[in-house]
């Protein structure tokens, strides 16, 4: 018991939670954007992706950080694109249409990766860049402090920085206030001329976005290559995240980190006596629960009618 | 330039479940008039306006505005027009303030965020400029329907609308709310707006508008100076032949207690504690009648007497027996309770589903309707047949989906399955809600009829005309509280119920007898 107190009381294992916490956050965030705005985003998980593996190949092929985010940034653009064409014009169901380019995404970049490397399981044989990580001036030097705050990979400090601006883009900016109108009451939001489908748009491609940077953090950043299905499930998580977070940003940010650290610890586990079995289904088993909460959670509330 | 700041030539709307709303309807106003426009439910005034303010597509027909022929393609084009509307649903989002909600889509700003201050300044302005009062911190969700419908008018005003319309504001309003908004509405056509009143009570019209337009089934009848036209004509145009409004009524006979609650209590999910302690006791052979501004307690208090939800304290007793353990409705029926809930969409059919499904889904496990488990589809729409024509459905036959009739037939629909299973109480919430006079006149009829067959008929009702004119005794609640019980409704008029519903006045214990 004591070497389990030891290995989660450790420094590693704080670098780990947030390292683990940060793809979940951009995309729960993004979960968050779209959820607000009517128009859950489902498709997360196929997002992250597909822009997990256009950064590595832009950035493998062009050897450039700045056309590998940006790639990545078009393909979740291009992924809420199509997305909000389905949904939002041909009226499909949305969770339908999302549910198509997870797997789309899923099948697609396998496809892609072995026309352009030949490999079907890893784009080990492309060397790609990484993002790095950033140690802050003087207060890396700081005993504690330095540990907690500096070293850390910049899309770590960039989803922490979004986690602020998101929620002032939602809660105090004209757009914010458009994008919440129009997710709890379309009709209201159209009768005083606003309009739902670019808003509704608008949210989707600032969510797809938020997704694409959760993306390239597992390939360009935890790892340097992309490897088939590498998302595992986090944009999945990160929509569990959001519910369980509820409609704020720093909500969301909690959510987030409760997911992240109960994942780190599973691996940290791994390393002790634990059958394997059981740490490997910790995260999964802490999804359920935290989503059963939610569920009895939003039970508890149903009588929450407009009155 | 010609008199009319309005003029709606030839409109006609076909929707695309192909109920065609409007038949080339013909619309004239004059400017700083009041103009009523008339016609029961279902007539199509409500399209007629929605084609006006941009939320529908005509499909032929043409608009003219200041004598200029216009094409309002959207709500915001027929903003820029300077026309607003008050929808008869309102178009608020109830999470967010009464500021924000007016200032939606025209937000004051300051950098990248909207600029609050700015924002109250500006609305409060418009307000004390028409007198017309709304608390702006507040949220939407948590101010009265009157408070609501003042925003909305508002809403329109800040957005520089000289053309007013409002869809049945009146519905939803207590007396004197209604007085409340006549005088506003008389002050803006003073300050030079002019103002388009939907409504379907004929007092209303004699009271503030200047003219009229009838609409029936989709066309005009007619339009009139109100001066020069009588209840009497008007209530014709609208109908088509005379209707007898009166309902005849014998004195109840009242027999012994079938329901009874005992201190009922119940607190919303967000602590607010809508029940406080409620008691009733409802007799077989009498119509109780429950008055009220909506959200005092009715719905919950509904919920619980028909097995919905269970009450936090207290008890329900039917025939005597105490319902403590029966936890679903079915239970409630099956003890011989029918119900007509105030959402028929949600609670009283199921949409997708025929007619005849719908008129037999209390009773499809019982023979003749089904034997050894297999449903005897021949009975069924035998049985179907004889209430169409009995209820007078209108549809094309028994297997008609319900979501392609129109409301008033939804609800005949309804009535029809409630009144037709035997059971001796009848809970009716709002059964006449939304639907077409000729419809309201056949159910509050059969409503008194089975009270006649001496069964208990509990009615909740915001219609107070109704309640006055069906009711043998009348409670009205207020705040989750009973404040008032009269058991001699022809002493009693809507004024009386008016100040007891909005809590000016409460009875004593003492007062309110021992039915109760
Ligand atoms: N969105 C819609 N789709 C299909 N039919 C509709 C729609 N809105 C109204 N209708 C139908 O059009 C007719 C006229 O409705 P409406 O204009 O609401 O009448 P009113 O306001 O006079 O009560 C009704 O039969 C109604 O069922
Ligand atoms: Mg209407």
């Amino acid at each position: 018991m004591n070497s389990v107190l030891s290995s989660i009381l450790s420094w590693d294992f704080v670098a780990s939670g947030i390292r683990v916490t940060t793809p979940i956050l951009l995309a729960a965030l993004g979960a968050l954007v779209a959820e607000l705005a009517g128009t859950p985003n489902i498709a997360l998980e196929g997002t992250m992706l597909f822009s997990a593996f256009v950064g590595v190949i832009i950035s493998g092929f062009t050897q450039s950080l700045w056309l590998a985010v940006i790639g990545a940034l078009l393909t979740g653009i291009v992924m809420s694109s199509i997305l909000a064409y389905f949904s939002l014009k041909l009226k499909t169901d949305i969770i339908m249409a999302a549910i198509a380019l997870n797997i789309f995404a899923s099948g697609g970049t396998i496809y892609a990766l072995y026309l352009l490397t030949g490999d079907k399981g890893s784009s080990a044989s492309l060397k790609s860049l990484v993002l790095p990580n950033i140690d802050i001036p003087i207060i890396k030097n700081i005993p504690i402090l330095g540990n907690i705050l500096s070293g850390h990979h910049i899309l770590t400090y960039v989803a922490i920085i979004l986690v602020f601006l998101i929620q002032y883009m939602l809660y105090k900016t004209p757009l914010g206030l458009r994008i919440r109108s129009v997710g709890e009451s379309p009709d209201a939001a159209r009768s005083v001329g606003i309009s739902v489908f670019k808003t509704q748009y608008t949210a989707l491609i600032i969510s797809g976005m938020l997704a694409s940077l959760g993306g390239i953090f597992l390939s360009m950043g935890y790892v340097s290559w992309f490897a088939r299905d590498m998302t595992s499930g986090r944009g999945f998580i990160a929509l569990a995240a959001q519910a369980l977070g509820g409609t704020s940003a720093y909500g969301v940010a909690l959510g987030s980190l409760l997911f992240g650290f109960s994942e780190a610890l599973s691996f940290s586990l791994q390393f002790l006596n634990i059958p394997y079995e059981v740490t490997q289904s910790m995260p999964f088993i802490i999804t359920v629960g935290a989503l059963a909460f939610y569920a009895w959670n939003k039970s508890r509330n149903k009588r929450n009618r407009d009155i | 330039m010609s008199e009319y700041v309005l003029e709606m030539r030839n409109i006609w709307k076909v929707y695309p479940n192909g109920v065609t709303a409007n038949k080339g309807v013909n619309l004239k106003v004059k400017k700083g008039e009041i103009h009523a426009l008339l016609g029961e439910n279902g007539a199509g005034k409500s399209t007629l306006m929605k084609i006006l303010f941009g939320f529908e597509r005509p499909t032929e027909g043409e608009i003219y505005y200041n004598g200029e022929l216009v094409n309002i393609n959207s709500p915001y084009k027929a903003i820029e027009l300077g026309i607003g509307m008050v929808h008869q649903h309102f178009m608020l989002v109830p999470s967010l303030t009464v500021v924000e909600n007016v200032v939606l889509g025209m937000e004051p700003r300051k950098g990248l965020s909207i600029d609050l201050k700015k924002s109250i300044e500006f609305v409060e302005n418009e307000m004390n400029k028409y007198g017309l009062p709304v608390p702006l911190k507040e949220k939407v969700k948590d101010i009265s329907v009157g408070m609501k419908q003042r925003v909305e008018i508002i809403k329109t005003l800040v957005r520089g609308a000289d053309l007013i319309i409002l869809d049945e504001p009146t519905a939803v309003l207590t007396p004197q709310e209604t007085v409340e908004l006549f005088k506003a509405l008389k002050n803006l056509t003073k300050a030079g707006k002019t103002v388009i009143f939907i409504t379907h009570k004929l007092n209303e019209v004699k009271e503030i508008a200047d003219r009229i337009t009838v609409l029936r089934r989709g066309k005009t009848i007619g339009e009139a100076e109100v001066k020069n036209i009588t209840e009497k004509d008007m209530s014709r145009m609208m109908v088509g032949r005379d209707v007898d409004i009166e309902i005849d009524k014998t004195p109840a006979k009242p027999g012994k207690i079938v329901l009874e609650a005992k201190n009922l209590e119940y607190t919303r999910f967000d602590g607010v504690k809508m029940l406080k302690g409620v008691n009733l006791k409802l007799r077989e052979g009498e119509i109780l009648g429950i008055a009220g501004v909506e959200g005092n307690g009715q719905t919950e208090l509904v919920d619980i007497i028909t097995g919905m939800d269970k009450p936090e304290n207290g008890e329900i007793f039917i025939f005597g027996k105490n319902m403590k353990e029966a936890d679903n409705p079915y239970e409630f029926r099956k003890i011989g309770m029918s119900f007509i809930p105030a959402d028929r969409m949600l609670h009283g059919v199921s949409k997708e589903d025929t007619i005849e499904e719908n008129l037999i889904s209390d009773r499809f496990n019982r023979a003749p309707f089904s034997k050894k488990g297999v449903l005897k589809y021949n009975k069924i729409t035998e049985f179907a047949k004889r209430m169409i024509k009995e209820f007078d459905i209108r549809t094309d036959g028994p297997k008609t989906a319900v979501k392609m009739l129109s409301g008033g037939n939804i609800q005949k629909v309804v009535v029809a399955r409630e009144f037709t299973s035997n059971s001796k109480i009848i809970v009716a919430d709002q059964p006449t809600r939304g639907i077409d006079i000729a419809a309201a006149d056949f159910i509050r009829r059969r409503l008194v009829k089975e009270r006649d067959n001496n069964v208990a008929v509990l009615l909740i009702s915001s219609d107070l005309t109704e309640l006055l004119e069906v009711s043998d005794r009348i409670l009205v609640i207020y705040h989750g509280e009973f404040v008032a019980h009269f058991e001699n409704i022809k002493e009693i008029d809507e004024q009386i119920l008016g100040e007891y519903m909005l809590g000016i006045k409460k009875m004593s214990k003492e007062e309110m007898g021992d039915l109760i």
